[in-house]
Order: structure tokens, then C-alpha cells, then sequence
């Protein structure tokens, strides 16, 4: 067809509107579903992080300006545990998220990745069963590791997390994740106002320092 | 919390390579990059239509899609941002600088199907980066593909003299090259 | 028309179909869609997946731009095909987010990236905006399935080699296999040596 300075605005106008349209439509069928499909990929997290619970309730405090949810489960009334979303942008290939399961008196009952784009066989280890990782901290209470400024840390930065295999950047960043699971799971579990993380992690451990202060060695 | 601009720099053009760890930007690497003189040429554009798009699509995304709940038109409307740039350089070139549109026209139109380009701009977004973190991210990403492009142009210009094996001609032998090349690039990754 | 006619212009319906997956293969031997066959085949169920989604798009892209060919000015041709492409990728999107979180999660941002995959928009500029909608449709069934079945065929290479499985079944023998293969070189190399193969197959 010919062009003139008419009908090629008219022609893309009315395909970009109609492609629109469609893509409007098609959202609102699927929006609900993506929906159901996200809450129960978080139950299932939750399933596997916490012990048994019939009923959560969610919270969302901002730790260091990224949000993290903690999600306090009750079974018969009485609280069974704390299953904490946490994130870092800290990954080898950006964002990863992890929930992160404590029993009430704070021993870590399991990690779940929820999200990660780390190299395939390298930093997507820190997703499988048993990986060192997991190993270092579950089943134990992380103020008896060894801390450095207050914090876990992989062994080459002087904590005792072991780190995978060729990959600290990603070790580094799911242990990045924990922290801040761990300082969110402090303000809940101990009912400090959930904005004013640092006293907040200083009532429930001393030897907890201000979060900000250390955030500089953290980048390399 | 801040993520610092070195680490950017650094994993966007080094650890992350677009080309030879993302695999984003495969097409242009293949075909253009027989020569390293038009290699640079293309790395040039890159560079320059994807520093564009971040300062484009950044606000497009914070300001419209987000507020406006539909940023499932991300695709759409990155891409046709991408487009009316890639047109919009194109004619501003000719008017304003007819030596370097002599020079850069002929790649402008190949960038548009440029999947880094596409690819940078909705990786950012995913990335949760501010606004000059996203144009560091572009910008430094841009370089890493030039950096690509250019060290595989002058790996086959030399090629050209072997004698290579006739199953391995062309495409085969680039991808084998490519391979190597990006395995050298895994030692980057204790870098940051 | 007359019986032998008509079978005549069955085969040639079946031919469009078909060759995509030998004479017209978009990955080796058109080398189009380079950046999700490199990106995307980590595991067989990963290239399975991408092929999939990427032929769904490219059966509508190609139906609609040859239903819509004749009410096109030449001059924005490309961008309102773009438009038509970024539309389905932006539906497959959401489907897939809906129904295959799973799948959706692990493919990444290639699956939007589809909008650029050469292949799509090279079809719809090369057959579809001058063929009938049902032979567009062929075409797109058959580059399709042709781009199914390398992705499939390099991420079962690469997943055998590189993590001793196939679709996830555990072969038995994963802690001897070499990590490059599922690391970007490992890309590189797989399709390369592949092609080659390819190329020293169809010869004969």
C-alpha cells in the first residue's frame, strides 16, 4: 500500500490501540492467577522454612531500604515460628530473594531461594539440598556463630559460613539476605517498632552495631 | 542499600559480559564482527542508543507504567521506544553530522532487533536500579559489547588466513571462537 | 479442482510445514535467533520450553501480519509488525507467569526478548506479508518446530554433559561431568561443534 503521512499514522495508531486492547484484556484474565500461582509458591515456602502452623500473619518493615516480610505463624494461638522474605541486590546477577524459617527462641529451621539468577551450577548451588550454605546455619542460632561487626559472614571475610565453590559473590549475597532476615526476625520476635531496626537488633543482642555503618565493605 | 557504581561498572562489562555470559546481542556479534574497524563502528552506536534508552526508559517505567499499574506494556512500549530513537538518531545524525552518519549510519537500523538493547533496559528495571545507576549499567554494558565485538573482530581477521577445516567454515568456527573467548571471560568473575 | 491437483497442493502445504525443520532449520542453517538458543538451553526442558513459547508467538505473529499485509503502508511496515509481535510475546508473558511460574522464572528475560528474536520478525517480513494466512500459519508451525527441536537438542547436549541428566532424570553419573557445559562457553562450543556435525550430515 502506499504511503502517505495520513494513513501511516492512522494505520499504527489503530494497530497499537487494538494490540493494546488485547493485551488489556488478556491481563485482566490472567491476573488472578498469576496471583493464586505467587500465593501459593509463597505457601509453599512457607510450608518448608517454618514448623507446623495453621494461620500466618504478615508484616513489612523496610531493613537497610529493601522491604522484607515476616510472616509470624501461630499454631493453637501460640507462636510457632517466624518465616522472614528477605532479599539483597547483592547477587552475581542482581536480585535474589530468600525465606528464611526461626523457630520462636531463634534457631534457623530452614532457607528456601525464592529467586535468583546467579550462574547455573556455580551460585544456583546455594538453592540445592544440603549445599554448605544451608549447612552452616540451619538447626542453630546464629548469635552462637562466629560474627564479625554483629554480622554472619562467609569464612574468607572472617565469619564461619562456609561458602560454595567458586562462587562468594554469591555466597556473599544469600549471606547478605540472612542478615537482614535475621535483624527483621530480631525487631518482630522481641516487639521493637519495626522502623528502628538498629536498637531494635541491639535489644536482642548486644553485640549487634548499627546496620548502616558497615554497609561499605560489603560491595567488593 | 546501595550498590556501588564500581561493581556495576566493572560486572557490565567484565564479569557480566553482555555477549560472551548473557548471551544478549548475539546476531550483530556474529555478522558485523569480521572487521575490527566496523566492529568499533557498531560498539559506537550501541553505545550510543543504549545510553539513550536508560535515559528514555527509566522514567517512562517510574512515571507512567508503574503509577498507571500497566507495567505489563513494558515490552511494548520499550520496544517502540527503542524504535522511535533508533529513527530520531538516525535523522539527527544526517542533518546534524553527515561524516559520522557516514560512518555509524549503516548499523543504526540492525539495532533496533538488537536484543542487548531491549534486553539492558528491561534488566535494569528488574535490577531495581535508580536512574544513574541504570545509565552506569547501560552505558558500561554498551562497553562490554564493544570490548566483545572488537577483540572477536581481531581473532577473525587473523582467521581468515587458516586454513579451516570445511564443515567448521563460517558460523561453526566463529561459535568455537566465541566459546574460547568467553571461557578467558570466566576469569573475570572474581572480580567484583 | 481436479484429485491430482488437489493432492499436489496438499504436499506443497506439508512442504511448507516441514521445511523448517531440515531445509530451512532457523538455527543451523539459517543461524537466526542466536541469543535464546545460546541463553535458554541450559537443560533440555529450558530450550523445550523457549521453543515452545517462541513458536506460539511466531503461528499468531505470522496469522495476523498476513491477515493485515494488504491495510499496511510499506513505509511503517516494520513497526507496526513489531507492535503485532510485541503484543503476543507481552500475552504468552502473562500466560506463562500464570500457568508455568515455574518455566517463567528460570527462562527469564528471554522470554520478552522474544520481540527481537530475528526469527519472528524475519518470518513475518520474508513469508508472511506475502503468503495466505494458512500457509503464514504452516510456515510458523514449521520454523517453529524446527527451533523446538535444535533447543531441545543443544540443551540436551549440555545438560548431559555439563550436569549428568536429561529433562532433570539423573543419568547417574553428575559428579564427573564438567561444569562448562551449562557455563556460557559451554554454549558456544555445543552449538558450534552441533553445526558442524549438522553441516557434515547434510552434505550427504
Amino acid at each position: 500500500m502506499k504511503s502517505t503521512l495520513v494513513n501511516m499514522t492512522a494505520v499504527l495508531f489503530v494497530i497499537t490501540l487494538v494490540a493494546s486492547a488485547c493485551v488489556g484484556v488478556v491481563n485482566m484474565i490472567t491476573e488472578e492467577p498469576i496471583a493464586l500461582a505467587k500465593e501459593a509458591a509463597t505457601k509453599a515456602a512457607l510450608t518448608e522454612v517454618l514448623p507446623a502452623f495453621d494461620t500466618t500473619e504478615e508484616q513489612t518493615l523496610t531493613i537497610d531500604e529493601l522491604p522484607i516480610t515476616v510472616y509470624t505463624a501461630t499454631k493453637e494461638g501460640a507462636v510457632a515460628g517466624y518465616a522472614v522474605q528477605t532479599m539483597t541486590k547483592q547477587g552475581f546477577n542482581g536480585v535474589v530473594r530468600l525465606m528464611v524459617g526461626f523457630k520462636p527462641d531463634g534457631e534457623v529451621v530452614n532457607v528456601n531461594v525464592l529467586e535468583q539468577a546467579e550462574t547455573p551450577g556455580l551460585g544456583t548451588k546455594m538453592a540445592d539440598e544440603g549445599n554448605p550454605l544451608l549447612g552452616s546455619i540451619q538447626g542453630q542460632k546464629l548469635e552462637n556463630k562466629k560474627l564479625v561487626d554483629g554480622k554472619l559472614a562467609v569464612t574468607k571475610d572472617g565469619g564461619d559460613v562456609d561458602a560454595l565453590t567458586a562462587a562468594t559473590i554469591s555466597s556473599r549475597a544469600y549471606v547478605d539476605a540472612v542478615n537482614r532476615a535475621w535483624m527483621a526476625y530480631k525487631s518482630v520476635a522481641t516487639g521493637v517498632e519495626p522502623t528502628d531496626v538498629a536498637s531494635g537488633a541491639t535489644t536482642a543482642a548486644a553485640e549487634t552495631n548499627e546496620p548502616e555503618a558497615q554497609e561499605g565493605g560489603q560491595n567488593e | 542499600m546501595e550498590i556501588s557504581y564500581f561493581a556495576i561498572i566493572i560486572g557490565a562489562i567484565f564479569v557480566n559480559n553482555v555477549v560472551l555470559a548473557q548471551f544478549l546481542g548475539i546476531c550483530p556479534f556474529l555478522g558485523v564482527s569480521s572487521k575490527v574497524e566496523t566492529s568499533m563502528g557498531m560498539g559506537a552506536a550501541v553505545t550510543f542508543v543504549m545510553a539513550l534508552t536508560a535515559l528514555v526508559a527509566w522514567p517512562i517505567q517510574t512515571y507512567i507504567l508503574v503509577p498507571l499499574h500497566i507495567e505489563y506494556m513494558q515490552t511494548i512500549v520499550f520496544i517502540l521506544v527503542i524504535a522511535a530513537l533508533v529513527q530520531m538518531v538516525e535523522i539527527i545524525l544526517k542533518k546534524v553530522s553527515p561524516s559520522l552518519y557516514q560512518a555509524l549510519g549503516i548499523f543504526l537500523p540492525l539495532i533496533t532487533t538488537n536484543c542487548a538493547v531491549l534486553g539492558v533496559a528491561i534488566l535494569m528495571i528488574q535490577k531495581e536500579f535508580n536512574l544513574l545507576q541504570s545509565v552506569a549499567y547501560s552505558v558500561s554494558t554498551a562497553l562490554g559489547f564493544a570490548l566483545a565485538l572488537v577483540l572477536f573482530a581481531g581473532i577473525r581477521e587473523r582467521l581468515e588466513f587458516e586454513e579451516v577445516p570445511k564443515a567448521f567454515r563460517g558460523v561453526p568456527i566463529a561459535l568455537i571462537t566465541a566459546g574460547i573467548l568467553a571461557m578467558a571471560f570466566l576469569g573475570f568473575s572474581g572480580l567484583v | 479442482m481436479s484429485p491430482r491437483l488437489r493432492k499436489e497442493v496438499k504436499m506443497n502445504k506439508l512442504k511448507i510445514a516441514l521445511s523448517g525443520i531440515i531445509k530451512n532449520n532457523p538455527t543451523f542453517v539459517l543461524v537466526l535467533g542466536m541469543c535464546p538458543t545460546l541463553g535458554t538451553t541450559t537443560s533440555a526442558e529450558n530450550g523445550m520450553g523457549m521453543g515452545l513459547a517462541t513458536t506460539a508467538v511466531l503461528i499468531m505473529s505470522n496469522l495476523v501480519i498476513s491477515l493485515i499485509k494488504n491495510l499496511i503502508p510499506d513505509k511503517v511496515r516494520i513497526p507496526a509488525f513489531i507492535v503485532v509481535i510485541a503484543s503476543f510475546v507481552t500475552v504468552i508473558q502473562m500466560l506463562m507467569q500464570a500457568f508455568v511460574p515455574a518455566l517463567y522464572a528460570s527462562l527469564g528475560v528471554f522470554i520478552p526478548l522474544i520481540v527481537v528474536n530475528c526469527i519472528i520478525l524475519g518470518r513475518a517480513e520474508a513469508f508472511a506479508s506475502k503468503n495466505s494466512p494458512l500457509d503464514s500459519m504452516l510456515d510458523g508451525v514449521g520454523i517453529g518446530l524446527g527451533f523446538t527441536l535444535s533447543l531441545t537438542v543443544i540443551g540436551s547436549v549440555r545438560e548431559i554433559l555439563g550436569s549428568g541428566a536429561i529433562f532433570g532424570i539423573n543419568l547417574g553419573f553428575s559428579d564427573y561431568t564438567p561444569l562448562i557445559f551449562v557455563l556460557a562457553p559451554g554454549a558456544f562450543l555445543v552449538l558450534g561443534y552441533l553445526m558442524v556435525l549438522f553441516n557434515k550430515l547434510a552434505k550427504k
